[in-house]
Order: C-alpha cells, then sequence, then structure tokens
C-alpha cells in the first residue's frame, strides 16, 4: 500500500457513497435526505476535532445553531439568495470559531470540553435572548430562495442535489485537510503532543487553525440546514446537538473518513423510525450510545476497518 | 563566544510549594562537548533538564543560549533556536510510520505545515532525506511498520533519527539508555558518538558506564545542588561524590 495515494478501500467506500447519495432521492424522502447529509458533514467537521487532533468539543451546537440562525436570517429579512445566506452564516459561525477556539484550545482533555460546553451555553443565552432569533419561536417560513438568483429550489429535488453538492465539497474539503501537510502536524499533536513542542511545532496555531476549520464547516451544515426545512430554532443551538455530534461520530466511528456519515444515517434514520415512540427517543439513544462505548467502541466504520485492516 | 560555552545557566532555582527540586544551579556546557548531568534519584536532574528544555519554568535564575536570554521562551521556540529534547519514555508518534515520524520533524524544518488546502503528496519529497536518516540508524527495513509496534531499543533509533532530522546544533537527551537491554545500550552510545560531530550534547544520564566513556564533562547533582563538576577522572575521584552517589551505588 502506498500511503502517498488514496487508498483503494476509501476509493471503493467514495464511490459507494456517491451511488447512494445519487439513487436515494428516487426511493426515499428527499427532506430526510437532506438531513442526512447535513448531519453527516456537521459530525464530520466535529470528527476533524476529536478524531484527528484529539480534542473533545462539547459546543459544537453554537456554530451550527448560529449560522441557522444567521442564515435564516439572511435569507428572510435580507433577502439573500441561499448561497449567500450559507456563506453569511458559515462567516459568522467561523468568527465564532475564532474567538471560542482561541480561549478553549489552552486548556485539554476535560477541561477543554467543559470550557467549549460554558461558551457554547452562553451562545446559546444569546440566541434566547437576542430579538434577530425569534426567541422560543424561532425563524420559520424561511424562504428557500433561487440558487444563484436563477434556480428556484423550492422544489425538493433540485434542493436535493443542491445540498448533496454542498455535502460532498465540505466532505472532500475534510479530506483534504485530514490528508494535508497541516493533517499530518496534527495527527502527530493527537499522537505525542510534548514530542510535537520538542519538534519546534507551535502546537496553539495548529490547533486553533483546525478548530476554526471544523467551527466553519459545521456552519456550512448549519446554514444548509436553515434552508432545507426553512427554519431555525433553540434546538439548533442547544447543548442537545452538540450530543448529536458527538454520538453520530462516535457510531460511525471516530477518526475514520467515513463513519461520521455513516453515523448521521444511523441516527437520523433510528430518529424518524422511532418517533413514534415520542420522548422514548431519546432513551433508545442512550442505550445505543452505552452499547457503542461498551462493545464498539471504534463505531460501525472502525470495526469494519479494524476487521479488514484497511483506512475507511 | 569566545569562552566557548554555548548553554550557560545562572542560578538556576526550581521550587515546588517550598520543596526546592533544583537550587542556584549554574551550569556551562562548552560547544561541542558531551556534557552529562548524572546524581542519584532525586537529585532534580529530570527536573533541571525539563528547565533547559522550558517544559518548566524556572522560580529564579537565567538561561542562556549563545549568548541569548532564553529563560523565558516557549518549548517550541528553542527546538526552533536547535536545541532540541528527547524524553526519558521514547517519544514516537505510534500511529505513524517510521517513515512519517521522520518526516514529520523534516517538514517542520522545511516548512509548508500549515497547508491544509494541500496534498499530503508533496511530502513525498522528504523521503530521500528521511530514509537516509533511517539508515544511519539501521532502520531501513522499518519503515512502513508503525512506529507503536517497533521494539523499545528500535523507538530509541527512530526517536534520535526524528531529532536529528531538524539538524540540531544542541541536543538535550533525558536519560538515553534507560530501560534497555545492554546491546541496546551499546547501539546507542556508538550512536551518540557517531552524532556528536558538530554538535553539542548535553545527557542526563543514570548509567555511569556510558557516562564514562562518552562525557567530556561530568556535573554531579545532589539535592538539587551541584556537588561537583569534572572529568569522568576527577568526578568519580571526589570523595563526596563517592559518598553521596557512587558509594551508594556500590552498596546497593
Amino acid at each position: 500500500m502506498n500511503p502517498m495515494n488514496v487508498p483503494a478501500s476509501q476509493r471503493i467506500a467514495f464511490v459507494v457513497m456517491l451511488a447512494m447519495i445519487a439513487v436515494s432521492p428516487f426511493v426515499l424522502y428527499p427532506v430526510f435526505l437532506m438531513k442526512v447529509l447535513c448531519f453527516a458533514l456537521f459530525a464530520a467537521a466535529f470528527n476533524l476535532l476529536i478524531g484527528f487532533v484529539g480534542l473533545l468539543s462539547f459546543g459544537h451546537a453554537a456554530y451550527f445553531g448560529m449560522s441557522s440562525y444567521v442564515s435564516a436570517h439572511a435569507a428572510k429579512v435580507w433577502g439573500f439568495t441561499p448561497e449567500l445566506a450559507i456563506l453569511a452564516g458559515t462567516a459568522v459561525a467561523t468568527l465564532l470559531g475564532i474567538a471560542i477556539g482561541w480561549i478553549a484550545i489552552r486548556r485539554q482533555g476535560i477541561y477543554f470540553a467543559m470550557i467549549t460546553l460554558a461558551l457554547a451555553q452562553m451562545v446559546f443565552f444569546f440566541c434566547l435572548q437576542a430579538p434577530f432569533t425569534g426567541g422560543e419561536d424561532g425563524i420559520q417560513a424561511v424562504p428557500r430562495g433561487r440558487l444563484f438568483g436563477v434556480l428556484d429550489l423550492a422544489n425538493d429535488m433540485a434542493l436535493y442535489w443542491v445540498v448533496a453538492a454542498i455535502f460532498i465539497a465540505g466532505f472532500l474539503f475534510l479530506y483534504r485537510v485530514v490528508h494535508s501537510p497541516f493533517g499530518q502536524v496534527l495527527k502527530a499533536i493527537r499522537e505525542n503532543e510534548p514530542r510535537a513542542i520538542s519538534l519546534g511545532y507551535r502546537v496553539d496555531d495548529y490547533k486553533l487553525i483546525a478548530f476554526v476549520i471544523s467551527a466553519a464547516m459545521t456552519g456550512v451544515a448549519g446554514g444548509t440546514k436553515a434552508i432545507v426545512f426553512q427554519l431555525a430554532t433553540l434546538t439548533d443551538v442547544n447543548w442537545p446537538m452538540s450530543g448529536e455530534a458527538v454520538l453520530m461520530t462516535l457510531v460511525g466511528g471516530i477518526g475514520t473518513i467515513f463513519g461520521p456519515p455513516v453515523g448521521a444515517l444511523v441516527i437520523i434514520a433510528m430518529q424518524n423510525e422511532l418517533a413514534q415512540l415520542g420522548a422514548w427517543v431519546t432513551v433508545v439513544q442512550g442505550v445505543i450510545f452505552v452499547a457503542c462505548v461498551l462493545a464498539f467502541r471504534k463505531g460501525i466504520i472502525g470495526e469494519i476497518q479494524a476487521k479488514f485492516g484497511k483506512p475507511l | 563566544m569566545a569562552d566557548g560555552f554555548v548553554l550557560e545557566t545562572q542560578g538556576l532555582t526550581k521550587e515546588f510549594r517550598g520543596f526546592i527540586a533544583v537550587n542556584d544551579v549554574s551550569l556551562r556546557v562548552r560547544r561541542g562537548a558531551i556534557h552529562a548531568l548524572i546524581g542519584p534519584n532525586g537529585a532534580g536532574k529530570t527536573t533541571c533538564f525539563n528547565l533547559l528544555t522550558k517544559f518548566l519554568e524556572p522560580t529564579r535564575g537565567t538561561i542562556t543560549w549563545q549568548g541569548r536570554d532564553i529563560t523565558r521562551a516557549k518549548p517550541a521556540e528553542i527546538a526552533r533556536m536547535g536545541l532540541v529534547r528527547s524524553f526519558q519514555i521514547s517519544a514516537v508518534f505510534p500511529h505513524l510510520t517510521v517513515l512519517e515520524n521522520v518526516r514529520v520533524a523534516l517538514q517542520r524544518a522545511r516548512g509548508n505545515s500549515y497547508d491544509f488546502w494541500r496534498s499530503d503528496r508533496v511530502l513525498a519529497g522528504f523521503d530521500v532525506r528521511a530514509r537516509d536518516l533511517l539508515a544511519d540508524v539501521n532502520l531501513t527495513e522499518y519503515e512502513g511498520v508503525p512506529a507503536g509496534l517497533l521494539p523499545y531499543g528500535r523507538k530509541r533509533a527512530l526517536e534520535i533519527a526524528t531529532t536529528l532530522a531538524l539538524d540540531p546544533a544542541m541536543l538535550l537527551l533525558d536519560e538515553p539508555t534507560a530501560g534497555m537491554t545492554h546491546e541496546d545500550v551499546e547501539h546507542v552510545v556508538a550512536l551518540i558518538r557517531r552524532i556528536r560531530e558538530g554538535r553539542t550534547i548535553l545527557m542526563v544520564e543514570h548509567n555511569l558506564s556510558v557516562v564514562s566513556g562518552l562525557s567530556d564533562t561530568i556535573t554531579v547533582l545532589t539535592r538539587g545542588q551541584v556537588l561537583a563538576e569534572g572529568d569522568y577522572a576527577a568526578v568519580s575521584a571526589n570523595p563526596e561524590v563517592r559518598a553521596a552517589y557512587l558509594g551508594a551505588e556500590e552498596a546497593a
């Protein structure tokens, strides 16, 4: 196996994923699939930190929700086209990522998780109080608009292909970050931070850049979600949303390339199927979480990867 | 640096909540020398080492490197100035291959490490140099193996290859032979002899036979203070040193 090129196992997995994205809207409900794609990108962005730098953020709802609000507001109140609305949300998520990341990367382990959670709760409180978010009502009836002012996205299928393109672009971008000279340093920091320091790496800079990239891609996911559902609410920015990203990544496989999308698919499908159980969904999710931690610590893709000895 | 000393400390002191681990240590390391820091357990060797490599902040005192005050410098910065340390527990990147371990160091020295948009194929440009370094420490056949799977002695060799990839002016080795078999010790000693050309080496070492054969200067620490300094013959003849260290060793 040549480590310099994309391994065959990942090429195959990528083709399978593309095929599924291409075929599934003819079989399944497009809005459900768009939700999966948004969360797949969210989980993949989250995984950049936990899987490749070893940082557990428990505040990714802040970037997801803030971007969701800003995109919804930009599309509805300012009349932005959808791509500009998503970009506006992403820009705000990026700035938020710089501010929160700058504070959080100074701490490690559980303290890092706690600081990200605390700061994200401050963002939640801001969203609860700020007039533009609509408080408990959120921002509703967001127009999907026309892509580049041309393509009408009111049609679910048209919007689906746009969302699919956004997901694939984001996924490939994150893949590139992981497999770049920069990504190689991230892995070195994850593996042995004191050693990376002793080789002269300013590890805080690397962590911050990774943090901001992760926040930005989370912002893309959040903004896209707002356009798809024509809705931005407090759910997007509240802490259980951060937990969703953790859960999806864990179920799919931390530190794998294809794990987070698979985890997103499994969790969203489960939430859909079990919706009639009402509040019990949370209980079932909790049981799955416990089962994963106890039995399949590597997650679905992680276990497959370990079984076949091929990177996925 | 007309006096030929590259690394100097003045009154270096480290206190931990009232306990003085390193007390008023003034060291001078001559350019091109192998300088050993020895002493019984708890003498403050490792603390002193961590102060020099900036992994700990001194309570008092100054450290200068080639005439420049580095007392408050950050650890990554002194590495960039050419002072590169090793660790007592072998410091490799366990899930990266042996070749990738060395490349990570080469990549730092030669740039583009912040490029997150570029393919890691550009790192192949470092392969030739990385393989040369691996050949130097007899690790050629292991280049594709994840570093975590190497036996202990080979990990130490890899760590040295990684360190040399930065071409440091000064190497700080923390017990380079700790936990090694006799055979591995000989291998590392031979390696240190080979790499000393054009470099200064400061090593903390417990193994006296290593120190006796290698070092130009030995500083003996006890209870955080310098007890004696000189070449092996002078230090080992010092009655105080014999009592504090060698005596204890013989009695053990």
